[in-house]
């Protein structure tokens, strides 16, 4: 029964993080701190940044990451369901109302005139969400040439029309990072070898 | 529909960083199965940031929709869905903290910095696309000073909001401001 209750209000929150959160991601973290943290008190502050590091780092959307989690963390198996059902359910309906009368909206003459200022607002946003993250990316060499090699390459592949999915992309940088941390481990390892080694000589 | 399924579950599954570390993939996927054109997709993420949601759920929602109804909507959502609730789930049952493991961790160190440099390049071939309507070599170039103009007074807005309250500016309060420099621009002038 108790377990009832937190499932029921567990809905409710999400549900209404995903009715309010505009904006996608970022704009996300603060709301859902706002609801779960200072508020309903389910989450210490560590604990959510844990989530926010694990959600970024890991495939989705944040906000299924975080609901997920911390349903799980409430009330196990069924309220991470429950949690990441109601975080959809908004966006879900209103997008599919959208959806039926898209085409017939785009094809008004004035909507299409508005779109077009649209599009490239949304090319500043990418931008910019972009130029945020990249803020907080730690400028080391490593960081700064797979960023560097990443944009470059996705922009003349685009350019020349080259078929090159996003997917390879992730898995070569995540490929590069095991092996630039692998080669970091042994050059470590002999020289703490020729350490004891020598150590051993004197 | 099971290829829309899968689909979204592939996008779901490796799209990192959040909304917009997906979009590259989207665009791909989308217009090479011929499920909205470039111009529609750009038309939506516009719709996308003005409506609540995460963007990938709606993406998912509208292309499932816009192909197969109702069902299609509900398949796309779950697929997109599905991946980061059961990575989650095993992390949050897991919880020692899968980001100690350093194999795990250097992964997703090499991860991050090609996922921010895919957005800001997907950012720069969109802004070609809208400003000359150049999408590859080949292509006819147009030059759309109206929509350079719009993208440089939406980019001070938001620089100079940025900048006198250090809080970013909504998207909506962009999108709306560049709706009506639209219907300006393009319907009266």
């Amino acid at each position: 029964m108790k377990k009832f209750k937190i499932i029921l209000s567990l809905f409710w929150t999400m549900f209404k993080i995903g009715l309010f959160t505009f904006g996608g991601g970022y704009a996300m973290i603060a709301i859902i701190e706002r609801e779960l943290v200072e508020k309903k008190e389910w989450l210490t502050h560590d604990e959510f940044m844990d989530v926010v590091a694990i959600a970024e780092s890991s495939p989705g959307p944040l906000a299924i990451n975080s609901s997920t989690f911390i349903g799980y963390k409430l009330a196990g198996v069924l309220g991470s369901i429950f949690a990441t059902l109601a975080v959809c359910i908004p966006s879900f309906v209103i997008i599919f109302v959208i959806s039926l009368f898209f085409d017939a909206f785009i094809q008004i003459e004035w909507v299409g005139y508005a779109f077009q200022g649209i599009r490239a607002c949304v090319a500043y946003l990418i931008l910019s969400a972009g130029i945020k993250m990249f803020k907080h990316l730690k400028k080391n060499f490593f960081n700064l040439a797979l960023f560097v090699a990443a944009g470059i390459v996705m922009i003349l592949f685009t350019i020349f029309s080259v078929n090159f999915s996003s997917i390879f992309y992730v898995l070569i940088g995540g490929g590069i990072g095991l092996v630039v941390y692998l080669i970091g481990l042994i050059v470590k390892r002999d020289k703490s070898k020729d350490a004891t080694e020598k150590g051993g000589n004197e | 529909m099971l290829e829309l399924f899968l689909t979204f579950l592939k996008i779901g599954a490796v799209s990192f960083g959040g909304g917009y570390g997906m979009i590259s993939l989207l665009k791909e996927e989308v217009i090479s199965h011929g499920w909205l054109t470039e111009s529609q997709l750009l038309n939506f993420i516009g719709v996308s940031e003005s409506t609540p949601g995460p963007i990938a759920i709606n993406m998912a929602t509208f292309v499932g929709s816009s192909q197969y109804g109702i069902w299609g909507a509900l398949l796309a959502t779950l697929g997109v869905v599905l991946p980061a609730f059961v990575i989650m789930l095993v992390v949050a049952s897991l919880i020692s903290g899968l980001l100690k493991f350093a194999g795990v961790k250097s992964f997703l160190n090499g991860v991050r910095p090609v996922v921010i440099g895919l957005i800001v390049a997907t950012a720069i071939t969109m802004f070609l696309s809208v400003i000359l309507s150049f999408e590859s070599i080949g292509s006819e170039v147009f030059f759309d000073y109206k929509a350079l103009i719009i993208f440089a007074v939406v980019a001070t807005c938001g620089i100079l909001y940025k900048h006198f309250t250090k809080k970013a500016l909504s998207p909506i309060i962009l999108i709306l401001i560049s709706a009506v420099m639209g219907l300006i621009f393009y319907g009266l002038l």
